[in-house]
């Protein structure tokens, strides 16, 4: 068991009880202060459910080894100039990997979504993807004719959103050691824009835009895994994001950042947008898009679709003045049709601490949105 | 399930009308202390902010009905001791994987190898049990009367069909002997109660009687959406407005008065009160929870593995038990938010979704100040 925290007053005398405010606030500078030790002794399901114990594992133990300055922000990719002297053109680069169950879902598969995911990574940095890598680690007995399927799926979507994959790997494990098939792919892109998106550049009074209805994949892929014996009409929204973003763009020039809310959901991108800018956001959840499909399944289940992922969905922070111009050039691309104002970064106040989001609810209450602490999800990206 | 079913309980507008009648109801400088029995409620209190509505004077104290909270580490610790057999896959509701036991916890089992496996229902269980016909499939059976009827109904399925390689460990509680210690204790004055709707959809309420005859508390068994935790607390103030105190049904949508004959028959047929049996923070209650019937002996876990079954003290700082019965506020744990979070809790409250601390810490720890800071309650 670690030392309990000291109190935010070190002079105040041991045996006082603690007043909510004080046990409160003692929690909000924990949250706040970056984790440095990593508790368990085993990895367990919640290391990789993207929650507070994702976070704890990879500040703690990856970013404490490979610690850089590229590295160091922990976004989904990484900005740098092509050539070492800082003029030449700059380049987003990401990876991720792909363990999702089933292979093939309705609205998707593991082909597309990896292709996808890391197209989605570089267009949230502004960058025009271009190249891929593809890297498969495949059990032994796993059918050909799936993994033509993959195959096929993989080039249909680097054909749809424009990039190529230029290199890759193949390996194959005994059988049992790799559930059927698990893709890696990293990817290239190019910043054809003069811009910086970054959390640095976000206010009190920015607007967050969702570009349209969330839980739609982490809940198609959930069903299909036919565990829980829902029977919903329900499809995953993997899509490429570069053309949305692209077209964001060139209306406005008063975006701040992008995110993709993939694992975690729009609460976890808030979460922690919030924790990096130490500024309040607050949720309205009444504008909050939501599939009414995902609502229901959300309510049997149990589950928040403010926390289930996506893969076609962008997170837009937004000057206000530009809020307008940003809905409008979303809503014009097929992609964006739903696209919604949900949040807002508030100024720091006592109803707002810093680095919280709050959730105002349709009820006409309030409650604190946070990281999930990590529960042991079923593998959906 | 269309949205508009669920939205129809959420709407602000009503609960603005009805949070008026509830300022009308309420007598000056009277303070009133409502508990609610059932951590769905906590649940649904603290996610749609129920408190913010709610004038200061009326407070919502959090009751013992969550099924995860009330495991005591003992039964934690065989559970796990089931799990790490070669032979067995242990089966188990989400909740209960990130409960501590005195080693670590079910996630830690499975992450050591263990075969661990979430379901949504003991039927699934059922299921894993028939698609691997060469292991031994065990179910951890937790909750309260909501969830005994399908783990009966699994059993008589289980029999019916033959399955012989499944077997439940029991941990099924009921909920009124916790409600009478609670009213037996000492240390907590009530004026009234939110009845469990879930529980009462299955036993109806009339066992709930004694709480109104025996202890003149008004109980009102009510629904999960917000508006019916208003609706409820709205009940009991208009009760306690009029002297009056008697268990009346704000859910009638769903919980029929006698209850489910049917889900009462399939626990008969199956189960049995245990003399007694050791709530998490609460010691033991007896007659509080249910065991297999003898006749279903080759389908009891407890009779076919050996298990440490020894009683394992509640962490010393962990006060879970005072939370359980509504003494305490989860923030005045000693531990609370420092060395029990839910990254690393070391109670059951801190574990589950409808523990009062982890509802407070994920969802309530801003509105409580806020509430705070528009009327302070006096000490």
């Amino acid at each position: 068991m670690s030392a309990p925290d000291a109190s935010p007053d070190p002079d105040r005398p041991p045996k006082r009880p603690r007043t909510e405010e004080e046990v409160l606030d003692a929690i909000e500078v924990r949250r706040r202060r970056p984790v440095r030790k990593l508790l368990d002794e085993r990895i367990t399901l919640s290391h990789g459910a993207g929650g507070k114990a994702t976070h704890t594992l990879v500040e703690a133990l990856f970013l404490a080894e490979l610690r850089n300055p590229l590295l160091e922000p922990l976004t989904d990719s990484s900005v740098f100039s092509a050539t070492e002297n800082g003029q030449g053109p700059r380049l987003a680069f990401s990876t991720d990997s792909y363990v999702v169950r089933p292979l093939f879902f309705p609205g998707g598969d593991i082909g597309e979504l990896a292709v996808n995911g890391t197209v989605n990574d570089l267009a949230m940095s502004g960058a025009r993807p271009l190249y891929l890598s593809a890297g498969f680690i495949i059990e032994e007995g796993f059918p050909i004719v799936d993994l033509q399927r993959v195959a096929a799926s993989m080039g249909a979507a680097a054909r749809t959103a424009g990039v190529s994959v230029v290199t890759g790997d193949t390996k194959v494990v005994e059988r049992g050691k790799a559930d059927g098939l698990y893709v890696n792919t990293a990817g290239i892109g190019i910043l054809e824009r003069n811009l910086d998106l970054s959390t640095a550049a976000v206010r009190a009074g920015d607007q967050v835009i969702v570009s349209g209805t969330i839980g739609d994949h982490g809940m198609a892929v959930m069903i299909a895994r036919g565990d829980l014996e829902l029977e919903v009409e329900l499809e995953s929204d993997s899509a490429p994001l570069a053309g949305l973003t692209a077209t964001l763009l060139d209306a406005t020039d008063g975006v701040r950042c992008l995110r993709d809310p993939t694992r975690g959901g729009l609460a976890t991108v808030l979460a922690e947008l919030a924790l990096t800018t130490e500024l309040p956001i607050a949720i309205d959840e009444a504008a909050l898009p939501v599939a009414p499909a995902v609502t229901g399944a959300c309510e049997i289940l149990g589950l928040d679709a403010l926390y289930v992922a996506n893969e076609g969905k962008l997170v837009a922070i937004v000057a206000p003045e530009c809020t307008e111009a940003a809905l409008a050039a979303l809503r014009s691309h097929p992609l964006g049709a739903e696209a919604a104002i949900v949040a807002e970064v508030r100024e720091i106040s006592p109803d707002h601490p810093p680095g919280l989001v709050i959730l105002e609810t349709a009820f006409g209450g309030s409650r604190v949105v946070d990281m999930l602490a990590g529960d042991p999800l079923p593998r959906i990206c | 399930m269309s949205m508009r079913f669920v939205d129809e309980y959420r709407s602000g507008d009503v609960a603005k009308r009805l949070v008026a009648g509830i300022e009308e109801l309420t007598e000056p400088g009277r303070h009133y202390k409502i508990m609610e029995v059932c951590g769905g409620h906590t649940h649904a209190i603290y996610k749609h902010g129920v408190e913010d509505l709610l004038p200061p004077q009326v407070e919502l104290v959090h009751g013992p009905g969550c099924p995860v909270c009330v495991i005591p580490m003992g039964r934690q610790d065989d559970a796990i001791a089931i799990a790490e057999r070669p032979d067995v896959i242990f089966t188990t509701f989400g909740d209960m994987m990130r409960v501590p036991g005195s080693h670590g916890s079910l996630l830690d089992a499975k992450s050591r190898g263990a075969d661990i496996r979430m379901v949504y229902s003991p039927l699934d269980a059922l299921k894993v049990a028939r698609d691997n016909p060469d292991r031994n499939v065990v179910f951890f059976a937790i909750g309260f009367e909501t969830t005994t009827p399908s783990t009966a109904i699994t059993l008589l399925r289980a029999r019916a069909e033959g399955i012989r390689n499944f077997s439940l460990f029991a941990n099924h509680v009921t909920i009124v002997p916790a409600i009478r210690a609670i009213l037996d204790s000492p240390d907590l004055r009530l004026d009234g109660f939110i009845g469990p709707g879930h529980v009462s959809t299955v036993i109806g309420i009339r066992p709930f009687r004694f709480v109104a005859r025996d202890f003149e508390r008004p109980v009102v068994v009510s629904g999960f959406e917000p508006l019916d935790v208003l609706a409820g607390v709205h009940m009991v103030l208009t009760q306690l407005r009029e002297g009056r105190a008697e268990v009346e049904n704000q859910y009638s949508r769903v919980v029929r008065d006698e209850g489910n004959p049917v889900a009462m028959r399939a626990i008969a047929e199956t189960m049995e009160l245990r003399t007694t049996f050791e709530w998490r923070g609460l010691g033991f209650i007896s007659q509080s929870a249910l065991k297999l019937r003898e006749e279903f002996a080759d389908w009891d876990a407890e009779v076919l593995y050996e298990v440490p079954g020894v009683r394992v003290a509640d962490p010393k700082a962990c006060q879970c038990g005072e939370v359980l019965k509504g003494v305490i506020k989860p923030w005045e744990c000693k531990v609370f938010g420092t060395a029990c979070t839910p990254e690393h809790p070391i109670g059951t409250c801190m574990v589950s979704s409808e523990g009062a601390c982890a509802a407070y810490y994920n969802y309530g720890r801003h509105a409580g100040r806020r509430r705070r800071e528009e009327a302070p309650v006096p000490a």
